[in-house]
């Protein structure tokens, strides 16, 4: 290995040293969000999330090295992204063919018959 | 004939086929957490109000076992680095670091388990529920400490209701019902343990693929130093895929 590989390397581990600790930083502010009790469900949810993603942009992208990867990586990520967001669709559609009566979270049970028997018209 | 590219990459995909395969076998995983993923969304937004339990979890438990899993990322990034740099022994240290860390989380996990399975709900002949965590259980009485009683249909333990009872003792007379938290209790509880025994027999297989290459396998680094390396990133890339995972389930199981 040439001395410019080894200085890369380097580079690289100070690098990983640098992800590591936002990534503690990042489960800190997880943790901290849930108990601060923010003021509405969607609000958590979202920030929980966010702060989930930015987290697994650091692994992939430093650790797992996807920021400089070959284009056939990014080839078999992108068509595995296309099908993980179908599935996801699936589920919302999923959802929304939900049979008139099904009681939806944070919905009184009169509310969701309302919109179950509007979609049935529909 | 030797099969090519096993140590350097195809001229045109500029990867190696280990690579390629670690790629691949990670984008079905993607799909078989997903599939996984969606299904808990939709028992959750299909779930009548206010019956998700909350708080059934210990969060700073699930806080340590997620910053040990992020330790064992980043030594096993460095361990790979290591042998970039040909420093032999560190490579060694560091993944045992990681052995560790791998045993520690599923050693915390174990414990998560067992609170689960020794944390009873049980419905009495009054009409009241006994909820607490199992002391002993006879053929005559059943003793359960940290009670809380309320009654049946008017509330849920994790919501902290009704009366607090230090220790409860109860007659078999008495229980008309009585069951254990484990994934047969409620729709959450299914999910939780699907999506965290499915996770946790990753990292026990990751750890096992993690301990061959630092034992036995390890034999490779003086006959075949490159292809050694090659096979400490395609584990890492694997190792690296269960945290991700866990960064997800992390807080979709303890805080949402």
């Amino acid at each position: 290995m040439s001395g410019h590989d080894h200085h890369d390397i380097k580079a690289s581990v100070r690098r990983y040293v640098l992800v590591f600790v936002a990534l503690i930083v990042g489960t800190v502010l997880t943790v901290g969000a849930y108990y601060i009790h923010l003021p509405s469900v969607a609000l958590t949810v979202a920030v929980a999330m966010f702060i989930a993603s930015v987290k697994a942009f650091l692994v992939a992208g430093f650790f797992m090295h996807l920021i400089s990867e070959k284009k056939m990586i990014y080839g078999i990520l992108a068509s595995t992204a296309f099908f993980f967001t179908g599935l996801m669709y699936l589920t919302v559609w999923a959802h929304g063919q939900a049979p008139p009566g099904t009681v939806y979270l944070g919905a009184s049970p009169a509310a969701s018959q309302s919109e179950a028997a509007h979609k049935a018209q529909h | 004939m030797d099969i090519p590219y096993v140590v350097h990459p195809r001229p045109d995909t500029g990867l190696y086929n280990a690579k390629l395969g670690i790629w691949l076998f990670l984008a079905s995983e993607v799909m078989l957490f997903g599939a996984l993923f969606s299904s808990y969304i939709l028992l959750r937004i299909g779930a009548p109000a206010g019956t998700w339990p909350h708080g059934l979890l210990n969060i700073p438990i699930g806080t340590v076992n997620t910053l040990v899993l992020i330790t064992s990322s980043i030594t096993v990034v460095l361990a790979w680095a290591s042998l970039k740099l040909n420093q032999f022994d560190r490579f060694k240290k560091f993944q045992a670091a990681t052995l560790i860390l791998a045993l520690m989380f599923v050693g915390i996990k174990s414990f998560e388990y067992h609170d689960k399975f020794t944390h009873y709900e049980v419905v009495m002949m009054d009409g009241n529920v006994a909820d607490g965590h199992l002391v002993e259980k006879t053929d005559e009485h059943v003793t359960l400490k940290h009670v809380q009683v309320f009654p049946l249909g008017e509330g849920n333990a994790w919501d902290h209701q009704g009366e607090h009872k230090e220790e409860l003792r109860i007659e078999r007379s008495q229980i008309k019902k009585m069951e254990n938290y484990g994934p047969w209790h409620n729709t959450y509880l299914a999910i939780y343990f699907t999506l965290t025994a499915l996770h946790a027999l990753h990292v026990i297989g990751g750890a096992i693929v993690i301990g061959y290459l630092w034992g036995p396998g390890s034999k490779m680094w003086k006959t075949d130093p490159e292809r050694f390396t090659n096979r400490i990133e395609v584990s890492g890339l694997f190792w690296h895929f269960v945290d991700l995972v866990w960064i997800f389930l992390f807080p979709v199981l303890y805080l949402l």
